[in-house]
């Protein structure tokens, strides 16, 4: 494995693990936070994220996460910044539409949106259900378990700022547009695709970028909406 | 008078080539690291040559003008390459490829040199596998034939439509590798202009560098000259636009001495000429003749329709379609050799049946094959070069007939070689197409990839060895000496006058004025008074040139007018010698047609009591003649007949 | 079907005298211009006008004229090869063209690409990639028989897929990070698909994507770009054999 990761595929290589990971997290994420349309009184949620704080594996996951958000995030700079390098001199008249999709040429754009979204929402909940707290956080009792209250903080934050919806809306969107491209190109980084699975995958990419975006996105409108009272 | 020796070994035919490889010089390994071999280009001949020799141990330099070796001008043959393998058990046989190739090639062939190709083809397709050439194979696993004209048998194998691209891949794949190891120094868009003689032997070379315009020189114990052929002097051809005679040409002047000038092939399937903006003329496979059916109107009106563009070919009911291959040949039909099929294109568009607006184009129609097979068989078999013609001409052969009309393709003459591939000049080698010897007056399809390969990997790799063991003795070639002073200084100058002219008109001006002049008298037809006439006409051109040439640009920079005029310049002399040589050939034989020698029937009529022999020119003097040498050709093993594939 | 004449174009043409100067772009007028030409002759005509203004003609590369070569290379109007598919330059015809049209011409755009004079581009990172284990290694003679080792139909059309590449450039010069890797996968891909190849695959994958990176290429992103502008359509699943090949080779380290 001597210089896998000075050589530009192995950099691909792990840039698409780590990208695979992310997604899976996704998925876990997702599901978790639909539990906040799906029961109005809050108390499945609160209890999928005491399950979450609470539990020995989720906490040694936890900084494994950490760690693949800070791979990607630094193996993609590294390659963004090896691609720049690699054109010196630019066109002077460049027309890309019909050759590739804008997801595409510009996922690092939409990787940095995803990232600022991501700072956004880490400090609206993360920050403070793990330090600052909130008064909205009171602790509350779920048969027999205390817990803080998870679910007034989140519907909290959309009753109460149409800004923030919007925001949860395009993070949602940015998402998605990077899933579009990055769900299969992980799989075509790694090998596994060939003629066959990349019309199965692309296919896979854009409906899985699709449930993730609208998944998310459903969450601020339901609340926006005032679907839950 | 130098003396001609082709140096035939004696003995049976089918025994030649063994017995000379068993009794000539082999050079030790250790004695081929002290020796240099020059290279000048770098297609299927020379390309396989530098790789096989820097294989052997020898220090090769290779020299292509081209910007890599793999744009060689091989790479676009496409239909295939010969090989008689007998894989499809229709009794082919070396014999048998041997007996076609001379029949083919109207008996102008030498017997000795056509066996030995014959004899190791089978080996170049064992070996093309080898380096992963990715040949068509049967769903069992197994290589896939197809038939080409001129033969009785399926004996071509191919790569789909890039067959030159993917067996000239496969040896600069080979010539890669001895890169990389250090044995072959490839110098790209470089262009050789002359060669170095010293004491009577090719010492090595002067090239141009293409980027700097500088003259640089190079020395080597032997040099070989792959260089391809001169079918450029006709502007218009289906050749690459930087194919060139310089090299061969200078050599010639150097005293290797020329073969067969006039002998060049017309191929019968190109795109028709459209307009007079056009460059560069497209050539369709000729293994499109397998499914597809050549015809013109059988009325006259009908085709002066087609050429108002009033009728639509597709309109025309069959029994208004004259298939006038399978009429007049109908053993052969549509597969008869290139010069057959063109001159039969030519004869029913000079009656006026031409079918697109210039009058000059027949019709190649596949609704027949697609009716027959249906049409994925055929998208399989021709799919790129249908996409090719779509592109050109934005018409859909699948649904309407192509139109193909002939064009300049590949020149059977070249440098004159003895059984060794030596030219005249001891130490001078000429391969592939830059050489006369294997084709005759006419080659046949899919046969110039397999001679240049058969030359490159499994003949000069022998015969060079015999002639360098007489130098493990000499030390490297300086370049530092009165010889190599003259030759750059040849160069310079000839150069520097070109460019001094300072006149109005550029090289491709000229070019265009001799490519019209060529096509006119020294085209598919021939006769003394035309010839003649263009005699006059190509010196009154020459004149012109010399005084109005205009080369803009610097002249120690790249400079592609310069390169031109340089190239242009030798064409003007090249076609002369092609006139002369057709002057004197008053026979019709393959691609040679004098309208003084047909049959009854308006066939090529060859003169064998007069010249059954190869024309070998030599140079004597810009002002002077060239002097003719006759090497008769002596056929023990072929009965010798008028051609017929009626 | 008939060809028309284009009556006026504005070509708008880098220049650059060579390596080492700065170039710009210069603006010229051409007129009557046929639309079965093919783009080169035109700039044939535009170079032919050039001369009689004593004036020196644009440097462009070139040779076959029938799309296999691999020399001609321009990036016309914003794409690689111009506006058509499945073309080289050289194939590329004027009627694609409206009359009046401005059309912009530029040279492969590509660090691991100098630039030598206007439109020509030195290409020799690509013979140095193929160079560092684009082969099989045999030599001449000796080999068995072409049908001793039979290989699978399929097999063998996918390498014949893969080695339809004309090494021309285009899928460097249009991948936005001027990646070489469809390049490099089609030769790594031809090799691996058979026998005669694959033993050293592993060897070949490595030295090749090694020299790659040396060169100063662009990392892949699976765009696409480079399929889609490839002349011989050549697709990228050959680049997902190369990460494997790769990712195989490397793992055995």
């Amino acid at each position: 494995m001597s210089n896998f990761l000075t050589s530009s595929i192995g950099k691909k290589i792990i840039l698409s693990l780590s990208g695979l990971f992310l997604i899976a997290f996704l998925c876990v994420h997702l599901a978790l936070n639909l539990l906040l349309i799906v029961d109005n009184s809050g108390e499945l949620f609160n209890i999928g994220a005491h399950f979450m704080a609470t539990n020995p594996i989720i906490k040694i996951v936890e900084p494994i996460l950490a760690i693949g958000f800070i791979i990607h995030i630094i193996l993609a700079s590294i390659l963004t910044l090896q691609n720049r390098g690699a054109r010196p001199i630019k066109y002077d008249l460049r027309r890309q539409s019909g050759n590739c999709t804008w997801a595409s040429r510009n996922m690092y754009i939409l990787g940095g949106l995803v990232l600022i979204f991501l700072f956004v929402h880490l400090w609206n909940f993360w920050w403070k259900i793990k330090f600052a707290g909130d008064p909205l956080l009171a602790e509350i009792n779920v048969d027999g378990t205390a817990m803080e209250n998870t679910y007034a903080l989140v519907s909290g934050l959309f009753k109460s700022s149409i800004i923030y919806c919007f925001l949860y809306i395009l993070g949602g969107i940015f998402l998605g547009l990077h899933l579009t491209h990055g769900f299969w190109s992980a799989f075509q980084s790694i090998g596994l695709c060939n003629q066959i699975w990349r019309k199965r995958l692309e296919c896979l990419a854009k409906i899985f970028a699709f449930i993730i975006a609208a998944g998310f996105c459903i969450i601020p409108l339901y609340f926006m909406l005032g679907l839950a009272n | 008078m130098t003396e001609l020796n082709a140096k035939i070994p004696a003995g049976p035919l089918a025994q030649k080539w063994s017995n000379h490889k068993a009794h000539i010089n082999v050079v030790s390994p250790a004695n081929k690291r002290k020796l240099d071999v020059i290279i000048v280009g770098t297609g299927l001949a020379g390309g396989s040559a530098a790789a096989s020799l820097a294989e052997l141990g020898y220090n090769v330099t290779t020299f292509c003008y081209q910007d890599s070796p793999r744009r060689a001008h091989s790479i676009a043959a496409q239909g295939g390459i010969n090989a008689a393998k007998n894989y499809t058990n229709d009794n082919d046989s070396v014999y048998r490829l041997f007996y076609e190739t001379i029949k083919g090639g109207d008996y102008r062939a030498r017997e000795a040199n056509v066996y030995r190709l014959a004899e190791v083809s089978n080996a170049i397709i064992d070996q093309c596998v080898a380096q992963g050439v990715p040949f068509a194979r049967d769903y069992g696993g197994l290589l896939d034939n197809r038939s080409f004209g001129g033969a009785l048998v399926s004996r071509t194998f191919y790569a789909r439509g890039q067959t030159g691209q993917q067996l000239l891949l496969g040896c600069y794949g080979a010539m890669n590798r001895q890169i990389e190891k250090g044995k072959i120094k490839s110098y790209t868009r470089h262009e050789v202009l002359d060669i170095v003689i010293v004491d009577g032997k090719a010492r090595g070379v002067i090239a141009r560098n293409l980027v700097t315009g500088k003259i640089e020189r190079f020395g080597a114990h032997a040099v070989v000259l792959a260089t391809g052929g001169y079918g450029n002097v006709f502007f218009l051809s289906t050749n690459a636009m930087g194919c060139n005679g310089s090299a061969a040409w200078q050599a010639y002047k150097r005293g290797a001495m020329f073969g067969n000038p006039c002998f060049v092939q017309i191929h019968p399937t190109c795109i028709p000429v459209h307009g007079d903006q056009q460059s560069k003329l497209t050539l369709m496979s000729e293994s499109l003749r397998n499914d597809g059916r050549v015809w013109v109107p059988k009325k006259l009106e009908d085709a002066k329709k087609l050429q108002a563009g009033t009728l639509h070919p597709n309109d025309i009911p069959d029994e208004d379609r004259d298939f006038y291959l399978e009429r007049r040949y109908p053993a052969f039909g549509n597969l008869v050799p290139r010069d057959v099929a063109s001159r039969a294109a030519k004869e029913r568009c000079d009656a006026g049946f031409g079918v697109n607006n210039t009058g000059k184009a027949v019709f190649l129609d596949f609704k027949y094959a697609i009716d027959r097979l249906g049409r994925h068989v055929i998208e399989e078999r021709y799919g790129n070069l249908f996409q090719m013609y779509e592109k050109i001409t934005a018409v859909d052969p699948y649904n309407n007939p192509m139109m193909i009309y002939p064009a300049i393709h590949y020149s059977m003459g070249g440098l004159w070689v003895d059984y060794n591939l030596m030219t005249t000049i001891p130490g001078l080698y000429a391969i592939g197409e830059c050489n006369f010897s294997d084709h005759g007056a006419n080659r046949l399809g899919a046969s110039a990839l397999m001679q240049g390969l058969a030359d490159g990997y499994f003949v000069l790799p022998y015969t060079i060895g015999d002639y360098l063991a007489k130098d493990i003795q000499t030390p490297k070639i300086k370049t530092n000496t009165p010889e190599f002073d003259a030759a750059e200084k040849h160069v310079t100058d000839r150069l520097r006058k070109l460019y001094d002219i300072k006149g109005t008109k550029s090289p491709d001006h000229f070019h265009k004025m001799l490519g019209h002049i060529m096509w006119d008298y020294i085209g598919m037809a021939r006769e003394a008074e035309g010839l003649k006439k263009a005699i006059k006409l190509i010196a009154e051109l020459k004149d012109e040139f010399y005084k109005d040439l205009r080369i803009t640009g610097e002249f120690t920079a790249m400079n592609n007018e310069l390169e031109k005029a340089g190239r242009v310049a030798d064409f003007l002399e090249i076609a002369h010698l092609m006139a002369l040589d057709a002057l004197n050939r008053n026979e019709s034989c393959g691609g040679h047609f004098r309208l003084e020698s047909v049959t009854e029937e308006g066939e090529a009529k060859r003169d064998d009591e007069h010249y059954q022999y190869v024309s070998v020119w030599e140079y004597k003097g810009d002002d002077k003649e060239p002097e003719l040498h006759k090497e008769p050709l002596v056929f023990e093993n072929i009965q010798v007949a008028q051609r017929s594939y009626k | 079907m008939a060809d028309k004449i284009l009556k006026e174009l504005t070509l708008k043409i880098w220049r650059q005298k060579d390596a080492k100067s700065k170039g710009g772009f210069e603006t010229y007028k051409i007129h009557d211009i046929s639309t079965g030409s093919s783009f080169l002759e035109m700039l044939d005509i535009l170079n032919e006008q050039l001369v009689s203004e004593n004036k020196e003609p644009v440097a462009f590369d070139h040779d076959c004229r029938e799309g296999i070569c691999g020399t001609c290379s321009l990036f016309i109007d914003g794409r690689a090869h111009g506006p058509d598919d499945d073309v080289t330059t050289c194939q590329l015809h004027m009627r694609r063209f409206q009359d009046g049209a401005t059309i912009t011409i530029e040279p492969w755009r590509c660090g691991a690409f100098p630039v030598i004079k206007d439109l020509i581009v030195d290409r020799g990172a690509y013979e140095k990639i193929l160079q560092a284990g684009g082969y099989v290694s045999v030599n001449t003679g000796g080999v068995p028989d072409g049908n001793a080792i039979p290989i699978a139909k399929p097999a063998a059309d996918e390498a014949m897929d893969a080695a339809a590449c004309i090494g021309c450039g285009a899928c460097a010069a249009t991948c936005k990070n001027s990646s070489a890797m469809l390049f490099v996968a089609a030769k790594v891909s031809q090799l691996a698909l058979l026998p005669q190849g694959k033993i050293e695959a592993a060897r070949r994958a490595k030295a090749m994507v090694a020299k790659m990176d040396e060169l100063g290429f662009g990392n892949c992103t699976n765009t696409g770009a480079c399929e889609s502008e490839c002349p011989k359509s050549i697709s990228i699943e050959h680049i997902a054999r190369l990460n494997r090949e790769f990712l195989k080779a490397k793992l055995k380290d």
